[in-house]
Order: structure tokens, then sequence, then C-alpha cells
């Protein structure tokens, strides 16, 4: 496979990296948000929870493998991304960390006190990362003000409240609805009784929360610079980011969508599966409503990932610096070493995962959950 | 531009006291997952239910841990890239691969089936329920395997080449990154180690119960089974762990001679100083208790092979330095003129010293306008300091000797089903808990601290691997690291011994 094909598959195979990342832990972090809202007992708590309780560390692995995969294919995307806005991601982390003592000792003990700082946070541990990575994402949207100096050693101006501009704001609103859609739609497919209605009307409010979000973020999309390259070497070719120009253009975003319009079908589907999503919830069919959401999710990068290509980090401080896939590539080798891995495990990985929730499905009946769990 | 020194320590003992925290929790794991096979394996073999209880018993225990190691694994894998970036760009084309090979083969297998341990008793046949605890066993030491080549790799860089296109190590050879001596040692070596954490805990808490008299049937065989497995696996990280593996590249051996304070190369074979105390000041050991030959038949496995010294190792530094310095020249001259074939030819002669070049940095941007005392500082830089290195690794092997001696003693007294009588023995084992966390915090600090002053072995220096963070960002960091592992480890700890109070429940 050629140089620059192998670039763009990987584009390609890091989409759906992401979009595993987003669709499993993405119920996880919506359930955990829903938590104190939907659960009014401890035993209807206990029932959420017990919903994910036996795979959520295996969908965290989607994020673990995304930053290897990271690190692996885009070295200096996943030293940019991560040392850049550094408090964000430290944050980003310390909510996540909440999540395992949260799923494993909330309930090894009864005491009400206990389990009420758990589920609280559980709470934070799925509301911050839903919110910080639209945050990230719509800042990736404006560009991160860093730059690269001849030995590629990378400077970053700018802190944590840069970050909350009101265009990225509005982006953590759409990530979050969609992932309490989404967790709400799990819920309703594994819960009974009250959970199970509550859910549904949750459905409703995350599905509102995230089309209100795609709204102003189209809005949004149109008001911000994008970026656009002039020049640069033959992308079958190594090169460094800094041997391409490139310009920041009014609205460059839609530059893509105005050029293939095909590729607005991403955008219609996260639109379209939101709505569905909501309307099949309110039909109780949570299955197709959880699968909808999931499409939703699915699009919304998708849609992302549309605006910004061929820029996977672009940069606001020295566009120039900006990384794109041609340039932040990791060697053919590499890219070679890491597919043949991926086309060997991945589908390995899919099938047992498969496995294990069909071992583990089936209603949860706040009855039949036994104390000891 | 040169990182501030205080940044780059700041990030480096971020990094130090994750890794320790996470290696808390970690060798637990490995250990107690296989401990666990077993016994499950014997229930299903024998289809007595106490060895179902016992994994059960031992999975509860085994749960409260994994949380931990998990929560503490998640910002070692952010951290290469939150404060290394430069580290990321430098090597990660060759140190990325590891890590999603890590994730992708070893921690889904682990994390997915680690659910279905817990509530898979009832769902699944029994040889099903068997298969998904060895499956989860058996993930855990594949991320081991695969952590430790990438480990091993940033202690004998094998398999990669500098691309000056790119300006960053390349991956060439992957079967040499994964055959990496160095590697395979360190893995079996660590997974062993975390295999004698698990068969101590496992043997020090029976005894403990042995020594109430409480859940002897459990205790008895978890005890005996605790036993034979942890004697075979301190075996295994001791003979293993030796000092053959520091032959392999010059910071292996830089090392080695800090581990002995061998200040000066001697005549085979090397004398093994057994204590002392060394004197970085005055490279030289004071009150030295000294074994003849044994160090050069343990670190060469031969009489008439050399254990370079200090000294030596320090002047062979400086010729590296010298020989990089050439190779810098040759890149720069190649950043004007890509077709210069002279400078070609210099940098394929002088490349695999570019990394020792580098150290110079750490005073000079302009490296070729080195002086000859700043060549000396950085050729004195290349070697780490004795006197912790020369004590951290008497500590840790004083530990695997007393727990192979608790082992020993066990596995004896379990032959002659007579351990339960001998108290003195039971007492050592549940004193002896802390052993192998000991052991293993010395040997981690043994094996990182002794790779300085570098990252990634005559490649990359510490100094310069760093992001170029605010301080006060990376000090905010730390203490939320520090407060928010604390507080878990509470946590875990108040919730372990509840439940090692609680013991077995009793079949329903």
């Amino acid at each position: 496979m050629d140089y620059d094909t192998l670039k763009v598959v990987w584009w390609l195979i890091v989409g759906f990296y992401l979009t595993g990342f987003a669709l499993t832990v993405g119920f996880d972090l919506g359930i955990a948000i829903l938590l104190p809202w939907l659960g009014r007992s401890d035993g209807e708590r206990r029932a959420m929870l017990a919903t994910v309780m036996g795979t959520w560390e295996g969908n965290q692995v989607w994020l673990v493998t995304l930053g290897g995969v990271l690190f692996a294919v885009w070295p200096l995307v996943y030293g940019t991304l991560f040392s850049g806005p550094y408090l964000a991601i430290m944050a980003l982390l310390f909510a996540l960390l909440l999540r395992p003592a949260g799923f494993d000792f909330r309930d090894k003990l009864k005491s009400p006190q206990w389990r009420r700082f758990w589920d609280w946070a559980l709470f934070v541990g799925g509301l911050m990362p839903a919110v910080l990575l639209g945050v990230l994402v719509g800042n990736l949207l404006l560009g991160l003000p860093f730059r690269f100096d001849e030995g590629l050693r990378l400077t970053y101006r700018g802190g944590f409240l840069d970050l909350l501009h009101p265009f990225a704001l509005v982006c953590g609103l759409v990530t979050t609805g969609l992932l309490v859609l989404h967790g709400a739609n799990f819920l309703q497919c594994r819960t009974l009784g009250p959970v199970c209605l509550r859910a549904r009307t949750a459905a409703a409010v995350g599905a509102a929360v995230a089309l209100v979000g795609m709204g102003l973020a189209a809005l949004g999309l149109v008001g911000i610079d994008g970026y656009r390259i002039d020049a640069m070497p033959d992308p079958a070719t190594v090169f460094s980011p800094l041997d391409k120009t490139v310009a920041a253009t009014d609205g460059g975003w839609l530059a893509n969508f105005w050029h293939h319009p095909w590729m607005i079908a991403a955008p219609l589907t996260a639109i379209g599966g939101t709505l569905a999503a909501a309307a099949l919830a309110r039909q109780f069919v949570p299955a197709a409503a959880f699968w909808c959401s999931g499409a939703a999710l699915a699009a919304t990068l998708l849609t992302v990932g549309f605006a910004l290509y061929p820029f996977l980090v672009p940069s606001s401080l020295d566009p120039n610096s900006s990384l794109t896939l041609w340039d932040a590539a990791a060697s053919p080798f590499t890219l070679k070493l890491v597919l043949a891995c991926t086309l060997v495990f991945l589908p390995v990985v899919i099938a047992y995962t498969g496995w294990v929730y069909r071992v583990l499905w089936g209603p949860i009946n706040t009855a039949t959950l036994n104390e000891e769990g | 531009m040169v990182l501030s020194d205080s940044v780059v320590e700041l990030s480096r003992l971020q990094f130090a006291i994750t890794a320790l925290y996470h290696f808390l929790f970690v060798p637990l794991t490995l250990g107690l997952s296989f401990l666990m096979a077993i016994m499950e394996s014997v229930y299903v073999m024998t289809g007595l239910p106490v060895y179902k209880e016992m994994t059960k018993f031992w999975g509860k225990l085994f749960g409260i841990n994994y949380a931990l190691g998990v929560t503490t694994g998640l910002p070692l894998e952010f951290q290469f890239g939150s404060n290394w970036a430069y580290y990321a760009h430098y090597v990660g084309d060759v140190f990325g691969p590891l890590l999603a090979a890590e994730g992708l083969i070893a921690f889904f297998l682990e994390s997915t089936f680690v659910g279905l341990f817990f509530l898979g008793w009832e769902r699944l046949s029994r040889l099903q329920h068997l298969t998904v605890t060895w499956l989860l066993a058996i993930g855990g030491s594949l991320s081991a395997l695969w952590i430790l080549v990438a480990n091993g790799w940033m202690q004998h860089p094998v398999g990669a080449e500098f691309n000056f296109d790119t300006l960053r190590m390349e991956l060439t050879d992957f079967p040499a990154v994964f055959f990496n001596p160095v590697a395979q040692v360190k893995f079996v070596h660590t997974v062993a180690a975390g295999y004698t954490t698990g068969a101590m805990f496992v043997l020090g808490v029976s005894a403990w119960y042995l020594l109430q008299g409480k859940h002897l049937g459990i205790a008895r065989r978890s005890f005996a089974i605790a036993a034979s497995f942890g004697l075979a696996s301190v075996l295994s990280v001791i003979v293993l762990g030796d000092e053959s593996g520091y032959t392999a590249g010059e910071t292996q051996k830089v090392k080695l001679a800090a581990i002995e304070a061998e200040w000066e190369t001697e005549a085979p074979p090397a004398a093994f100083t057994l204590v002392g105390i060394p004197d970085d000041e005055a490279e030289t050991t004071r009150y030295a208790v000294k074994i003849p030959y044994v160090l050069g038949l343990i670190a060469t496995r031969s009489v008439d092979e050399e254990v370079l010294g200090i000294a030596d190792l320090r002047q062979r530094a400086r010729e590296r330095i010298e020989s990089g310095l050439i190779a810098y020249r040759a890149l720069q001259d190649l950043h004007r003129d890509r077709e210069d074939r002279n400078a070609r030819a210099l940098l394929a002669a002088h490349h695999q010293d570019l990394g020792y070049a580098l150290l110079l940095k750490r005073y000079r941007d302009d490296i070729l306008d080195a002086t000859p005392e700043e060549i000396d500082r950085a050729a004195r830089d290349s070697i780490p300091k004795v006197a912790p290195l020369f004590w951290t690794f008497r500590g840790m092997v004083f530990a695997g000797f007393a727990m192979l001696f608790i082992f020993a003693a066990a596995f004896y007294y379990c032959a002659r089903r007579i351990a339960g009588q001998k108290r003195w023995l039971l007492k050592l084992a549940f004193y002896g808990i802390p052993l192998p966390w000991i052991a293993s915090e010395l040997g981690w600090f043994v094996a990182e601290y002794g790779r300085q002053p570098w990252t990634v072995s005559g490649v990359l220096p510490t100094f310069l691997s760093a992001s170029g963070l605010q301080r006060g960002d990376v000090a905010l960091t730390i203490a939320a690291f520090v407060g928010f592992y604390s507080v878990l480890l509470v946590v875990e700890l108040f919730l372990m011994v509840r439940a090692v109070r609680q013991g077995p429940l009793p079949q329903p």
C-alpha cells in the first residue's frame, strides 16, 4: 500500500477507534450522569449501575487503546493534544478515575452516606468527561495555540480558561446531550418499571439538548476561522509539519461540504439519528432507539472529521505548524505493523466482547439484585 | 530551547509517584489472578465446593485491588503525551505500537473478562467460567509483557534508527524489539515478582486465619497452594533477576557498576561488595565488605571477562559524546544541503552516539561549541548517583531472600503436613506480607533511576524529553495525584482489611 493511501486508511481507522470509544464508554458516561436523577432509591440506583457493571471495564479499554494507537500512528498529535491543554486533559483523567472506585467500591458498604458519596462521584465522573470531550473537540475546530520550532519542539500558549470559548461550550452541550440520550436508551433496554420510564423522558431531554447544541454549533461553524493547506510536498513522501503552508479562512471548515456535497450526509445522519432515537424511545422501541443514538454519535464524530479533513490539530498560533494526516503520521513500517495488529486482533476483541454482552444480557430487576453483587 | 530544570524534575516526580502508586496494585493483580485460576482449576477437576469458595473469596480481594490498578494505570499512559511530549514525538514510532498492542491484545482481554469473572458464576458452565478466569489471568500477564517490552526498549534500544527527515527514531526491526534480551529478562523477572506478591498475600492472610483458628478449610488449602506457587515464583525472580541481564548495552553496564559501587574496573573476576558505604563525592566505598570473584561470576558468567568500573565507563561516555558531536554536525550540514554525501557518510558512521551529544544540551544550545569542561560535565552526568542505587538494590535483594526463606519453610512444613502447628512460621508469613511490595517498589527505583540520565538509554536524555509545561500546572497535578491516590489507598486498605476480617462467606 502506498504511504499516502496508508495515511488516509489510518485516518479512517482512528475514526473507527474513536467511534468505538464514543459508543461504548458513551453510554457508561450517560448512565453515570443520569444516576442521581433517575434513581430515586438505593435499589433503583443499584439497578442502573448493574446494567453496565460487568462491561464498563472492557469498554474503557477503547479509550486506552485509542491512546496507544494515537501514540503509535500520530505521535505528534498524541504529544500536542495531551500536553497543550494540559489542565483540561488532567481534569478529564481525574474525572475518569472516579469511575473504577465508584463502580467497584460503592456496594462494598451498606452505609447510605458512603453510597451517596460514590453516586455523586460517578455523576461527576460522567458529566465532566462528557462536557470536556466536547470542549476539546470544539477547540480542535477553533485551533489550538501551539507552534513547533525547527527541531519539532512544541510551544503552547494558553491556559485552561482559554479553552472555554462559547463555541467550545456549545460543543460540550452536543456531546453531553448525545451521551445522555445514548445512556438513557441503554437503560431502557435493560431496566423495567419506573427507572425505564424515567429514562424515556431523559432520552427526550438529552435529544433536545443535543439538537439545540447542534444548531448553535452549525451557526458557530460559519462564524469561526477554518484552515486550508495552500502548499505542501508530495503526500506520499515523509515530511515535517513545518514543510507546508496553511492559511486561515473565514468559514473554512464548511469548504469540504461545499466541494463534496455527499459529506452532508454525516451532519444529516447526526440530526436524523438524534430525532429518530427520541421518537423511537417514545414509541417504546428502546433497542432501535439505542442504535439510532449510536448512529448519531458516530455521525457527529464523522461530521467533525469531514470538516477538519485533512487537518487533525490545527494551530491558531502558527497555522503552518498545524498537524494534518499527511505530516503527523508515523513511519510506513509502523503504520503497517499497527494496521496488521488491528486487522488481526480487533475482530477477535469485538467477537469476545459480543459474547460477554450476550451472557450478561437481560433486563435488570431490582428484586433480583442480591446485596453481595 | 532548553526546558527549565524544575519543570523536568516535577514531571519526573509526577511520573515516579504515579508509577509507584500503580505498582502497589499491579503485582497483586498479576499474582492473585493466577492463584485464582489455579484454585478454580482444582475446583473444576475435583468438584470440591471449598475450592469454589476459595476462588470467590480471593476474587473478592482481587476485585478491590483491581479497581485501583485500573485507576492508577490510566494516567501512566496519558502522561507520555501530557508531560513527555517530546519523548512522544521522538520515539513514538517505536514505543507507541507497543502500547497500542498492549491495549488491543492484553487490556481488552483482561478487562472484558474481569466483569464476567464476578457476574458469571450463575450464567456460565464450570468449564466456561474457568476459561474466563484463565483469560483474565493471562490478559494481566500479557499486559505486563507488552509494557515491559516497551520498558526494555527504553533500557536497551534496539531495532530502531534515527531518521533525519522526521527528526525522530523509527522502528526498523520489530522482532528485535520484541525479543530484546533486556525486555525478556525484565518480563520474566517482573511477572514472577507479581506472582510472588500474590502468593505472599495469600500465604500471609491464610496464616493469619490459621493463627486465629478461623476459616481453617480455606486457609489451610490456600496456604499450601501459595507456598508452592510462591516458592516457584520467588526462585524465578531471583534466578532470572540476577545481574546477567546487565551486560547488554552501555546503560545497563553503567547501572550494574553503580549498583555494585564498582568505581574502578577490577581484574576479573571482580569481587562482589556485600555491603559498605558508597561515597559519590570521593568515589569510593568505605567499610566495604567484599566477597572475591562473585560479581564477575554472576555478571559475566565467566572468570576472565571484565566488569567495567565507573571511571572507565565515564571515559567511554566522553568518547561517545565527541563521536556524537560529529553526527550532530553532519545533521546540521544535511539540513543545509540534503545531498551532502560526506555528511551522510559521517552521520551513518556516528549516529549511534548522537544521543550522547544531546547530553550537552543541558549546558548550551549550540552544542558544537561545547568546551572540554562541558563535555566533562556531560560525561559525569552519564553516570547516575551510586548511593541510592547501591542501597535500594540491597534492600530489594534482602526482601527477596527473606521471602525465599518464608516460602521454603512454608513449603517444607506443608509437605510434612505440620505447617499449621508452626506458629513462628505463620507469624513470619503474616508479618512478611509487606515484603513483596517493598521489593517491587525498590526494584522499580533500581531499574528506572539506574537508567538516568536517559529516558531512552544513549538515545534521548531525560531533560530533553519533557513537555514545556508551566511549573505551577505540574505542581498542581502532583498535589492532586498525591491527594487523590492517598485517599483511594486508604479506602482500599480499609475495604481490604474489612473483607479479610469478614472472611469467606459460608456457602448459601
